[in-house]
């Protein structure tokens, strides 16, 4: 019949309707003094000094790309998932190889230091 | 109703490739690819496939659009870059696009693509895991030698050289 | 929900002024009613309910009272908060991101209200049973990382721009073993619909089956959510409330009301996939004599587990100190995600021993255990041993890193042991 996913766009959209008509009833209910001194960014009190921008820190970078195999492992996995109970013996085994070319994988990263938060 | 969704799905993924390519501002590049790839995954609902609609966000918006974010955000060169959309050689560029534009029109045209009839059953995801450890097992165990040597080779792309400690 | 549609279907057919078709409409009128339900009764009254109860729970662990004066037992307290975030004036800074700066906080909101589409709160309600029940979770998931990452970079400040790699570093680190404990309950249960998760249960909950899986998502569930112990980004005294302190008024309480409601959903699947749902006791003999008492005292049964596991929530944020950023990730990708594998793994392995012959028709040969299956009791049963083995020897491992390891005290206290 119909799709199984039309009651997820329905409550999305039904879920759209909380910040827009929060929003738009705090418009109307809020003030509005602005002024140049609240216009500045936040800095414990003081003025910030240079440009908005972050040291470079490839740490944050890693741990984004390690997360990305994992997801995808994690994708492979859940159909394997699903079909366990009709798959014979061996399945396993298989599944185990690739849980451990991963685990692997991880060691790998470990030693070599990639998941240090330095 | 159904060429209705289809209609704004095609917007979000239209609307986002195109956003992606015009804007100058390299942080709405990313936040239009990511309406892209929403829309990517409505078409898959669509087609009934909501496991790879599934994946589609969780693999693309949820890890690799992290990523790219991360690469852009850290970068502070990229950000204050401010060039010019068009260079001089925007006609030639015009032209070529515009030939392979027609020929990509013309393939999916002129092909007889061969039509199922088969109906989704429901158990699509059992069939899949079914296959993956059945018929396609290599191609299984292949995936995860490629993510070890993405892993391997990403890690030592990335790798902070400064202090490189013998272990 | 099929059945009060047709119900419902029924009841339009008789009314001869309803202008629409009987069946779809009946089904867009149930459809509305429940997203309306959900994102505009559950929604605010999860921020309103789980405000009060932590911060008068909290007040008695730390050994005073809480809020007592707005109301009694100072009940209206959240419905001032909410009148103050409403008329307190939105003060945008100057230079921040005009576009993302205003739709990260509706995305998080959002996000956090959609996965309730998925949740099965009594025999026979649950929004939509998708078959991808499981994995959606996790894809709603990834609009709330981009949220956090939106509002941080929009918002033209060093600290929050910190504050939001911090906490995408953190979440992310996080997904890993929630999504691997998922992959374990999918394995037990055949199948990745949540109102399928909470029908196999009948044989014994899965806190009992894989106890481990259960802490392993606990842990990361608490993560995700940014609660204490986890919660260094948002910690007052560190990074100064991390990637939102750039936002006022309701834009901040969207996404408090984003993290609330999150927080209501990691007990709800925490109830849902591990304390058996809607289930409880007669509640069989409840679906088949009358359907209607059957619904209700669902969900009666899933509120009780879903209290529980929100006052553990709250609890443990009252009594542990908060992680360090680094302390935090080790444990995330050097202990949980290791430990979720090796999980995985014994639980297949489990499952394969117990397995009952030919099922639906395949022929797959019987496990060497399978003598013992019991209906589903005896696999519970070894499940649960097969976790104890896997705990005892992860700690046995852990212990023999701390002897190897370069750190003085911590040999000192493994050699203690």
């Amino acid at each position: 019949m119909q799709n199984e996913f039309l009651f997820v766009g329905v409550l999305l959209l039904v879920a759209l309707l909380l910040p827009a008509g929060g929003l738009g009833l705090a418009w109307l209910l809020r003030p509005h003094k602005p002024n140049a001194l609240k216009k500045t960014a936040y800095e414990c009190g003081i003025e910030t000094i240079g440009e908005t921008w972050v040291q470079f820190k490839v740490s944050y970078y890693i741990y984004a790309l390690i997360f990305v195999v994992f997801d995808v492992e994690a994708v492979f996995l859940f159909p394997w998932a699903v079909a366990y109970n009709q798959l014979p013996l061996y399945a396993l085994l298989e599944v185990s190889i690739f849980i451990a070319i991963l685990v692997f994988a991880l060691a790998y990263a470990w030693r070599k230091g990639a998941l240090k938060w330095i | 109703m159904e060429p209705f969704v289809f209609f704004i799905f095609s917007i979000l993924t239209l609307g986002g490739a195109l956003g992606v390519v015009t804007t100058k501002n390299l942080y709405y590049a990313a936040l239009f690819l990511i309406m892209s790839f929403s829309g990517m995954a409505g078409y898959f609902v669509l087609l009934d496939a909501g496991f790879l609609a599934a994946v589609q966000i969780v693999v693309y918006v949820g890890a690799i659009a992290v990523l790219i974010l991360f690469a852009i955000m850290l970068s502070r060169k990229v950000m204050t870059r401010n060039e010019p959309l068009l260079n001089r050689q925007w006609g030639l560029g015009l032209a070529t696009a515009a030939i392979f534009f027609f020929v990509m029109l013309a393939v999916p045209l002129n092909v007889k693509w061969p039509l199922s009839n088969e109906v989704s059953s429901g158990n699509e995801l059992v069939q899949l895991g079914l296959a993956f450890l059945g018929s396609y097992v290599i191609p299984f165990e292949v995936v995860s030698i490629l993510l070890l040597v993405a892993l391997i080779g990403a890690i030592i792309l990335a790798r902070d050289t400064s202090d490189v400690e013998v272990e | 929900m099929e059945a009060l549609i047709h119900w419902l279907a029924d009841l339009l057919a008789k009314w001869s002024w309803w202008p629409f078709a009987p069946a779809p409409s009946a089904t867009v009128v149930v459809w509305l009613v429940y997203a309306a339900i959900t994102a505009f009764v559950i929604a605010p009254l999860a921020m309103i309910v789980l405000t009060w109860l932590e911060r008068k729970i909290l007040a008695r662990i730390q050994d005073r009272i809480g809020p007592n004066r707005a109301g009694p037992f100072g009940v209206f307290q959240a419905l001032a908060d909410a009148i103050k975030m409403l008329t307190k004036e939105d003060i945008t800074p100057s230079g921040v991101d005009r576009i993302a700066y205003n739709i990260a906080p509706a995305m998080a909101a959002v996000a956090a209200i959609a996965v309730f589409a998925v949740l099965p709160v009594a025999p026979g309600i649950i929004g939509t049973d998708l078959n991808i029940g499981v994995f959606y979770i996790v894809a709603i998931g990834a609009y709330g990382i981009l949220a956090v990452l939106m509002a941080g970079w929009s918002s033209n400040n060093k600290y929050a721009l910190l504050g939001a790699f911090r906490a995408v570093a953190q979440l992310v680190s996080y997904e890993v073993p929630m999504v691997l404990a998922l992959i374990t309950v999918t394995l037990v249960a055949g199948s990745m619909s949540t109102a399928d998760i909470v029908a196999g249960q009948g044989s014994g909950w899965y806190f009992i089956a894989i106890p481990l899986t259960f802490f392993i998502f606990f842990v990361s569930n608490m993560a995700e959510v940014n609660r204490s112990p986890f919660d260094l980004l948002e910690a007052e005294s560190e990074l100064v409330a991390g990637f939102h302190v750039e936002y006022s008024a309701f834009k901040y309480a969207l996404i408090m009301i984003g993290e609330y409601v999150h927080m209501l959903a990691a007990a709800s699947f925490s109830a849902v996939f591990f304390l058996g749902g809607w289930r409880g006791p007669f509640i069989d003999w409840a679906v088949q004599t009358s359907p209607l008492l059957a619904v209700v005292m669902g969900h009666v049964y899933f509120l009780i587990k879903v209290g529980f596991m929100i006052f553990v929530l709250i609890w443990i944020r009252g009594t542990l100190p908060r992680f360090r950023i680094d302390h935090l990730l080790d444990f995330s990708w050097k202990f949980l995600t290791p430990l979720a594998l090796l999980n995985l793994l014994v639980v297949a392995f489990v499952l394969k021993l117990f397995q009952p012959g030919t099922s639906a028709g395949i022929d797959i040969p019987a496990g060497p255990l399978s003598g013992l299956y019991l209906g589903g009791w005896g696999q519970t049963l070894g499940l649960l041993l097969g976790s104890i083995l896997v705990v005892l020897v992860a700690s046995a491992v852990v212990k023999a890193f701390a002897h190897r390891s370069k750190d003085a005290g911590l040999r000192a206290i493994a050699a203690a042991e």
